[in-house]
């Protein structure tokens, strides 16, 4: 073939190769980095993960230690933070994005809303010290940790289900309209159903992110020595990440051990809710197809 | 006002201006509706065709920035009257898109949708039957009403919007482009249903097939503009128009 700047475009080739190595090693190296940081922890944590591990309290002793009340505290934990946080976070969102009227006060709250959500977590801890722990007193409890956590989470809460709520097409949203349906028919009857799937894989994502937050607990005053299970929402608590962070800093290399199998505990839970988010999506992703 | 556009489903339409924020779309617009019949509006993209139909049961209130002046009534009634509900308006005046929209439910919840919301308590059976017959569409999914309207074909999804829109009994039937996302063979079925349906129900037919509004349509009135260029029985337009745009237009010599 007869190209005049055949040599340019061998140039463009050989720029071509190389942009593909450069994107390929950067996608190896956060492989073997994310490798490396799994056989670590599986190598030091496995040994110590069974059963006993799983329902044994704190102990002073690395043999007698476990996860109970930290696996059961990260749970009442992030279930009332769900509470909290997921209605308020709905409600807000079709508010902005059914009823806000279009001008500048809303889009102050908007961009903010957005900004909130890159917030550093510590900041959360300390609102969450300032006005749950002291102000209205519910003092080192479950309750202040999931206010915290709502609070934290809240912002993007609200922005994906916003996201969520963009996707139904407007065609639908005008049919509903056009058969004399008020706004709040549109919204229950046609608009959330059909954007449930990824309002419900936003709030799963969102609490993955909770439940792996420290730094707003330890501000909040998590517990790190529990021998007891957290009944009441205004009981002492711990979560898997506190008590992870608690013995990773003793010297006895058992207790460096006993982190490690708290961290594969941790990545399974957010490993498996991060799939449910996937298969939620995958699953309404296909229903979706109008 | 004549007497027939005081007639239960008819539109008397006088003066209307409407405005989207700075851009003025309908200038001046005065035409009649008669009832139980099929009146198309034609003309070429961005006339004001679509704009006018959605001004007929108040669907251009849910577009913000949007001003209309001048008076649209209905069975005698102003609909933009101060008090006057656009949700009941919408109730009472049904509409059909431009692309099918079938609510992502099954094909029984979406006809039942409109009597559900509007409060209909007792059986549902009936109604759906009834508005699926009448859409000419009850003998293709009898067996399968239970399952997602989605899975039906283009056709039978507009089909359906159609049942969906008879399901509440509405007066008159909005269709806005209701063809221009099939195939002629479904066309052919929603045209044979629209002279079907005009017996019983006024029909206002948006459309940008010129055939189609001369296969199915009384009177046809031609827009150019966001201006009423001519309204006549459609014999009259498509023959002996009286304007010469019109006959530009409609022998295709632009548009």
């Amino acid at each position: 073939m007869n190209r005049p700047n055949s040599r340019r475009s061998a140039y463009r080739r050989q720029m071509d190769r190389w942009f593909h190595a450069i994107f390929l090693g950067a996608v190896g190296l956060a492989v073997a980095a994310l490798g490396l940081l799994l056989w670590q922890v599986l190598k030091d944590g496995l040994s110590h993960l069974d059963w006993q591990f799983l329902t044994s309290y704190a102990s002073r002793r690395w043999q007698q230690a476990g996860i109970m009340a930290p696996l059961a505290g990260s749970f009442y934990v992030m279930g009332l933070t769900a509470l909290f946080a997921l209605p308020l976070g709905l409600a807000a969102a079709i508010h902005l994005e059914f009823y806000a009227k279009e001008n500048w006060f809303n889009r102050l709250i908007q961009t903010n809303i957005a900004n909130l959500a890159g917030v550093p977590s510590i900041v959360y801890g300390l609102f969450g010290l300032a006005i749950f722990v002291r102000y209205l007193g519910f003092d080192r409890s479950i309750l202040s940790a999931s206010l915290t956590m709502a609070f934290l989470i809240l912002p993007v809460v609200i922005v994906n289900t916003q996201e969520a709520l963009r996707t139904v097409p407007q065609t639908i949203i005008q049919g509903a309209y056009a058969m004399g349906a008020t706004k709040w028919q549109v919204i229950r009857t046609v608009v959330l159903p059909a954007a449930m799937g990824g309002i419900m894989t936003g709030a799963i994502l969102a609490l993955s992110r909770a439940l792996g937050e420290t730094a707003p607990l330890i501000t909040v005053g998590a517990w790190v020595f529990l021998t007891y299970l957290p009944v009441s929402p205004l009981d002492g608590f711990t979560v898997l990440p506190i008590q992870i962070w608690y013995w990773s800093g003793m010297p006895q290399a058992e207790f460096q051990s006993l982190a490690a199998s708290a961290i594969i505990v941790l990545l399974i839970v957010l490993l498996t809710m991060n799939s449910v988010a996937i298969v939620l999506r995958n699953k309404y992703q296909r229903k979706a197809e109008w | 006002m004549t007497t027939e556009s005081r007639a239960a489903g008819a539109f008397a339409i006088e003066h209307l201006n409407l405005h989207y924020g700075t851009h003025q779309a309908l200038h001046n617009v005065s035409m009649e509706i008669g009832a139980r019949a099929v009146t198309a509006i034609i003309g070429p993209s961005g006339c004001g065709k679509s704009t006018l139909l959605r001004c007929l049961n108040r669907m251009n209130d849910l577009v913000p920035g949007c001003r209309i002046e001048g008076e649209i009534r209905f069975g005698g009634e102003d609909i933009y009257a101060p008090g006057v509900d656009p949700m009941e308006v919408r109730y009472r005046i049904g509409m059909v898109f431009q692309k099918p929209n079938p609510f992502p439910k099954s094909i029984y919840e979406n006809v039942a949708f409109g009597p559900r919301i509007n409060g209909h308590q007792g059986a549902l059976d009936e109604i759906v039957e009834r508005s699926l017959r009448r859409a000419a569409l009850w003998d293709e999914v009898k067996d399968r009403l239970r399952e997602s309207a989605l899975s039906l074909s283009g056709g039978q999804q507009q089909r359906l919007c159609i049942a969906r829109a008879l399901a509440v009994e509405p007066e008159v039937i909005l269709m806005d482009e209701p063809c221009s996302a099939l195939d002629p063979i479904s066309t052919g079925h929603v045209e044979e249903l629209m002279s079907e349906l005009k017996r019983d129900y006024t029909i206002v037919l948006v459309t940008h097939n010129m055939q189609q509004a001369a296969r199915v349509a009384d009177v046809t009135a031609f827009f150019l503009s966001g201006h009423l260029v001519e309204i006549d029985q459609t014999n009259v337009i498509f023959a002996t128009p009286r304007e010469q745009r019109t006959e530009d237009y409609i022998t295709g010599r632009f548009g």
